[in-house]
């Protein structure tokens, strides 16, 4: 096509560099579209990165512990097995240590001497001579964490550099420790006990045993609650339930219901199920019930999104070979949406994990040095731990903070994981 | 051009009636989806052993009126159905009657094909365990394979009757459907356009099974492309707005229609 | 029709074949009237003129058919379309035949020159031809304006002229038994005559298709034909003395 040749409308065409601007312009538009829909990935991408950044840096440190390895003669002068579980553990504990570190005559300073200990140490050694009176009168080699300033000590948070009376530790303790150093007895491994022991006043004993069994009770109450009432609840209004103003009324309150601020399901819970029925406090029960209200307004949305999306084909065929509506939901629908439901569920639940605010006000903040065994017993969740340990003022609850949260992030992500590849697993083409 | 008679009138064949061949017959149907009036006052017999073809623009209510048929209409909660319905005399809208058991004697096969993401075996399988036709194994196997051959389909899928009916091609999910619908042993088929989205090749392939089906069943096919309605049934009707304008021999529709407006619609003229 | 397809297309198909009709129609009906005069003027340039002109309604003839072949082909046509489509075709074929007839006129015209003529013969004839032509232009008329009225007075208008060519048959028999010498001419004279009434029977055969395509059905009662044998049989036993004198009549008249 030539320029002179008009446009079927005959109106003249544009010229070629008129054409060629125009085209140009559209070209630019375009690309200036994609490059802001990359600068917002990247923005997020950004943000993302400095998030677990930041968390990495601040709780890779609470993943490890450090250690003193320590030759202890249980002195049986000291400890009697008659008398266990009592004794002078703290005793044979600081004679070791002076024993590493001589020249100690001091009765003040082998008691901060002492302090190099987690105090948590004489209650390990006290642990091992009663499960094993045999000890008494052996030499042990004993493992014990260190208290938390010499383990920031280690870990490079203390700076010698500053003048003494604003460090947590004196010029004599760091060379004590550096002693320690010296003579190989320091170690700093995983820290297990970040997993297996239960919370602490103590940061370098603080584990997250309690709040993981606390989260896991509290969501498999919340499953077993929300998951069978959601998928029923949604069957009826999706499939039986007649389309009409009321049906409308209760689509409008669930979808409201899923936007309420979850503290509001706090102080439901507070009040009908720790007020009426009188359940323990700080349970995970009531934790996993109150999660439950939060969650089943995400399930049911989610599978009757799932149930829409079956195609109305699939029912027509079943209808027509004469199923009746039940046995056209059970046998075809279901199935089909199953993945979506699933999908829903788990996010559903990933959100409950990650809720705070509810079960702060049933009290599952409170201070529980053991792992609960049954939902009844008293525990924290993941959320609340964290939420405890950022108040706490001990400096290496900081890092356990940030450990903490990487955990629980690990946790969301690996439910995530999961709810993405039951989809990508199950979903069936037709 | 006798457009004085009425084509209700034209409908009914009283000689039939006579002699027994009606297999359905409808008087006085009306439905309503909501304050919309569907079908109006429509009276049509259908013969057994017959392929009757429902012809009409989009929107004229012959799927409306096939689905009266076997009451899919009652799955719709807006949908009102008055006059009467009677399959070999009884009427299929009494209150004794079960849709659910009606759908087992009138069977229906749709536009898309829609087999359930299942295997084959369970897709044809299906109706006759529901319904409790299959006392053994060897009973469904039987059903099965009968119902497959019926459908001509059989020689094409025996290998492979475990593997997901949503593999096969288009026109074969359509064979299956159809197969599907006769494992219930119904006595009337209805097709609402069942080859409109399958290729020529395909699609006569279906014509051809629905001339075979003749023998055994009564079908009721609805279908936008006027030459398969010439090609397969024996009398079609002409739908438009609602109402049954014109029902007859096949033959006598195609080449000399009585009203102007069945003309304008099969000759393609503006009405 | 005063609706048209919705697919223009088909409309303008049907239309150009209905032309090529109507301009078949034009022809043959030309044709009768020029073979007619050719033969009363005894003018051999007019009847060879009419024999050139047979070939173009032949050729048209083949291009009707195409063209219905053709829309069937394309088109399936159907109710109203494809009767206008079959009729057609027959019309068509009908056309052809009186073409050929009023051809074999002409030629005979070559023939009869050489003779002397019969007296009244020609002016008999040409009233003859004249009323198949007006039969001819009802008849397109008819299919033209889809006017199934206009088409059963065309059929009914052929009893004229079987009543017409049996009056001529009695005539020349009369002649024949007259003078033998006359029976070359009679037999030719004759022969005209019996291709006009065929052309009358074809005229009506197009007629009767109009109606098809008009109401669908063909007419089913036969029309009223008198039976040229009962004539022929009376005038070879003598008694046909009252027909003879409406011949005469008619002859005079």
């Amino acid at each position: 096509m030539t320029d002179t040749t008009p446009t079927l409308h005959g109106i003249a065409r544009p010229s070629a560099q008129e054409a060629a601007r125009h085209l140009a312009r559209r070209k630019r538009r375009q690309r200036r579209l994609v490059a802001y829909g990359l600068a917002a990935i990247a923005f997020a991408f950004l943000m993302l990165a400095i998030l677990v950044g930041s968390l990495v840096v601040s709780g890779a440190k609470a993943f490890v512990q450090t250690h003193v390895t320590l030759e202890v003669f249980v002195d049986p002068a000291e400890i009697r097995a008659d008398r266990l579980p009592r004794g002078g553990f703290k005793d044979v504990l600081q004679a070791a240590l002076q024993k590493q570190i001589p020249g100690i005559e001091d009765r003040k300073d082998a008691k901060r001497l002492l302090g190099i200990l987690s105090n948590g140490a004489q209650f390990m050694l006290r642990d091992m001579v009663v499960a094993d009176p045999s000890l008494i009168g052996e030499t042990i080699k004993l493992t014990v964490p260190v208290s938390d300033p010499y383990d920031q000590l280690a870990k490079g948070e203390i700076d010698p550099e500053t003048p003494e009376e604003f460090r947590r530790l004196k010029d004599d303790e760091i060379a004590w420790f550096r002693t320690l150093e010296e003579k190989g007895l320091v170690s700093m491994p995983f820290n297990w006990a970040l997993f297996t022991n239960a919370d602490s006043r103590f940061p370098e004993l603080a584990g997250l045993k309690g709040a993981l069994m606390g989260s896991f009770w509290a969501l498999l109450v919340c499953f077993v609650i929300s998951f069978p009432l959601g998928i029923g609840a949604a069957i009826y209004l999706e499939e039986f339930g007649r389309k009409n103003r009321v049906a409308d009324i209760i689509e409008v309150n669930i979808n409201n219901l899923a936007a309420v601020p979850s503290v509001v399901f706090g102080l439901l819970a507070l009040a009908v199920f720790l007020g009426w029925f009188g359940l323990p406090r700080s349970a995970p029960l009531v934790g996993g019930m109150t999660l439950a209200l939060m969650t089943l307004p995400t399930i049911i949305i989610a599978t009757r999104a799932a149930l829409k999306a079956v195609p109305p084909s699939i029912r027509e065929a079943a209808l027509g070979v004469g199923a009746s509506n039940q046995q056209v939901v059970f046998h075809h629908v279901l199935p089909l949406a199953m993945p979506g439901i699933l999908t829903g569920t788990i996010i559903g639940l990933a959100q409950a994990l990650g809720e705070t605010a509810p079960l702060l006000l049933i009290g599952m903040n409170a201070f529980i040095t053991s792992a609960p065994a049954s939902p009844m017993d008293a525990a924290t969740a993941l959320p609340t731990q964290i939420f405890i340990w950022a108040d706490s003022p001990e400096r290496g609850f900081v890092a356990r903070t940030s450990a903490a949260i990487l955990v629980l992030l690990g946790f969301l992500i690996a439910m995530n994981a999961l709810a993405i590849f039951l989809r990508a697993r199950f979903e069936r083409k037709w | 051009m006798d457009a004085s008679n009425p084509a209700t009138a034209l409908a009914i064949d009283e000689t039939a009636e006579a002699e027994g061949r009606v297999k359905i017959m409808a008087r006085g149907v009306n439905v309503w989806y909501g304050d919309t009036h569907a079908i109006k006052d429509v009276s049509v017999d259908i013969l057994d052993r017959t392929v009757t073809a429902f012809i009409g623009p989009s929107g004229c209510g012959k799927s409306t009126f096939l689905r009266c048929l076997n009451r899919m209409n009652d799955t719709i909660d807006v949908a009102r159905v008055t006059g009467e319905i009677r399959l070999d005399g009884e009427d299929i809208y009494a209150p004794g009657v079960d849709p659910v058991q009606l759908r087992a004697r009138v069977g229906m096969v749709f536009q898309k094909p829609n087999p359930f993401p299942k295997s084959i075996y369970d897709n044809v399988a299906y109706g006759p365990r529901i319904h409790g036709l299959a006392r053994t194994r060897a009973d469904l196997d039987r059903i099965v394979e009968d119902s497959l051959r019926r459908a001509a389909l059989w020689d094409e899928v025996k290998d492979r009757l475990n593997e997901p009916g949503t593999g096969l091609s288009g026109g074969q999910q359509q064979r299956l459907c159809i197969a599907r619908a006769i494992a219930t042993s119904p006595e009337v088929l209805l097709m609402d356009e069942p080859a409109s989205a399958l290729d020529p090749i395909a699609t006569a392939q279906i014509e051809e099974l629905i001339d075979e089906l003749r023998e055994n069943f009564s079908v009721v096919i609805v279908t936008h492309s006027m030459q398969q309605a010439a090609r397969v049934s024996q009398r079609t009707a002409f739908f438009h707005l609602g109402e049954l304008v014109e029902f007859g021999e096949t033959p006598q529709i195609f080449t000399n229609p009585r009203d102007p407006r069945t003309e304008s619609y099969i000759t393609g003229r503006i009405g | 029709m005063t609706e048209h397809h919705i697919q223009r297309a088909f409309d303008r198909d049907l239309e150009a074949m209905q032309a090529l009709i109507m301009r078949m129609g034009g022809l043959v009906e030309d044709e009768i009237r020029e073979a007619t005069r050719a033969l009363i003027e005894r003018d051999l340039e007019l009847a060879a003129k009419v024999r050139a002109d047979d070939k173009t309604v032949d050729a048209l003839e083949h291009q009707v058919n195409e063209a219905a072949a053709r829309i069937i082909a394309l088109r399936a046509p159907a109710a109203s379309d494809l009767r206008t489509v079959l009729t057609s075709m027959k019309i068509a074929t009908a056309l052809e035949r009186c073409g050929d007839y009023a051809k074999n006129l002409a030629k005979r015209t070559s023939v009869l020159v050489e003779m002397p003529p019969i007296e009244g013969a020609d002016k008999a004839l040409g009233r003859m031809a004249r009323e198949v032509e007006l039969m001819l232009k009802d008849a397109l008329d008819a299919y033209l304006r889809r006017d199934a009225e206009l088409a059963n007075q065309v059929r009914e208008h052929d009893a004229e002229v079987d009543q017409m060519y049996n009056a001529l048959f009695r005539q020349f028999l009369t002649y024949m038994m007259e003078d033998p010498r006359n029976i070359s001419a009679c037999m030719h004279l004759h022969f005209i005559a019996k291709n006009l009434e065929r052309m009358g029977d074809l005229i009506t055969n197009i007629a009767e298709q109009t109606i098809y395509l008009v109401t669908g059905e063909m007419p089913e009662e036969p029309r009223p034909k008198e039976d040229w044998v009962k004539v022929a049989r009376a005038v070879a036993s003598g008694a046909a003395q009252p027909d003879a004198g409406e011949a005469k009549g008619e002859g005079g008249a």
